[in-house]
């Protein structure tokens, strides 16, 4: 990355790093436990 | 070279963590809206899959916590100057008002979608319209143009136990329907008791309470007149045969109590400071609601008639 593009790129703080993080791992717990829902959802209807 | 003076400012990033997130969907809320959904529920004739049951109430509290965060997300400007509210995600600065609202109606869009998946399509439309009905009719329709703003508007917090039944059936029912009602009839007296001692709050941010338009005396008479009907309606379920006489004998002591404390309330001289007899009342109506649900749920289960599990 060259010196210019290092001026234009917007730096986190530890603060802002750390909650973005939270977030992540938040929104990714939720995708894993949609995924697993509605597989299971699946699972228990079509074997009813 | 780019000036980097001249750029405009970044956008600031966000701090909000999950925790923020969840606030925004009033978990305390959500409790009763579970509460009350799981009642509905463990009335309804009929059997579910449990897992289904499970992701069904998960769904139906979803739901109703997007309708929260929507809420906070229109009434941010009324939050922001109310102690009760100030310390809310989006008045605070933790949650971009953009944000919440992108949260809400994903939640909304997702918990409808799960509840139709996991339970059946007509409970899915239930949700839906009580979503609708608490963000559109509620909150951005009669909060800040009538005094009977809480009246209609309870609606949308009573419909819980007839999705919780509908989850079960595919329709609704009047068993559920009193369910219903026991909410709905509860919701003035326990909001009114509550703008009664924060009545000021709500006359300086613009949303018409009755105490604020009709004055304190017709307020306290009408939380007297909700509380007459309230307390034969809570032991209609008993009367009906769908709870048991454990249910009957609370919800007729309860109900008692209510009544009592609603008197007091009455009571009240005009120009009240203190207003004891309506914080009382205000504590007690969330008790009494628990307690209702909670002997209701528990006495279904221990006589073993709660379909969902079998």
């Amino acid at each position: 990355m060259s010196r210019e593009d290092e001026n234009e790129t917007v730096r986190l703080t530890p603060e802002e790093t750390r909650a973005r993080r939270k977030r992540s791992i938040a929104i990714a717990v939720t995708l894993v436990a949609l995924v697993v829902i509605f597989y299971v959802v699946s699972i228990v209807k079509i074997g009813a | 070279m780019i000036e980097t003076n001249s750029l405009p400012l970044a956008p600031r990033i966000s701090l909000a963590e999950p925790r923020d997130y969840f606030a925004l969907l009033k978990p305390r809320v959500m409790q009763l809206v579970v509460l009350t959904a799981v009642c509905g529920m463990a009335s309804a004739p009929g059997s579910i899959n449990p897992f289904l049951a499970i992701i069904s109430i998960l769904a139906i509290a979803v739901g109703a916590g997007a309708s929260g965060a929507l809420n906070m997300w229109y009434d941010a400007d009324i939050d922001g100057n109310m102690s009760r509210t100030r310390l809310r995600p989006i008045p605070s600065g933790r949650v971009a008002p953009d944000a919440a609202f992108g949260f809400g109606i994903i939640l909304s869009i997702l918990s409808v979608m799960t509840l139709g998946l996991a339970a059946n399509w007509f409970a899915a439309g239930f949700l839906a319209f009580t979503i609708f009905f608490y963000v559109v009719v509620y909150s951005m329709g009669l909060k800040r143009s009538t005094p009977q703003n809480i009246v209609i508007g309870g609606a949308a917090g009573a419909f819980p136990p007839m999705i919780g039944w509908a989850a079960v059936t595919g329709d609704v029912s009047i068993e559920g329907f009193v369910l219903f009602l026991i909410i709905f009839l509860w919701t003035p007296p326990h909001f009114w008791a509550l703008a009664l001692f924060k009545m000021r709050e709500y006359g300086n941010v613009g949303v018409p309470m009755l105490p604020n338009v009709a004055g304190e005396k017709t307020t306290r008479r009408q939380i007297f007149a909700y509380s007459l009907l309230l307390a034969p309606v809570g032991v209609a379920p008993f009367l009906m045969g769908f709870a048991g006489p454990v249910y009957g004998a609370v919800s007729l002591v309860m109900g008692g109590f209510f009544l009592k404390k609603a008197y007091a309330v009455l009571q009240m001289d005009d120009g009240d400071q203190l207003m004891i007899p309506a914080k009382k009342l205000f504590g007690f109506s969330i008790l009494y609601l628990f307690g209702l649900f909670v002997t209701l749920l528990a006495e279904t289960a221990s006589m073993g008639i709660l379909g969902v599990m079998v």
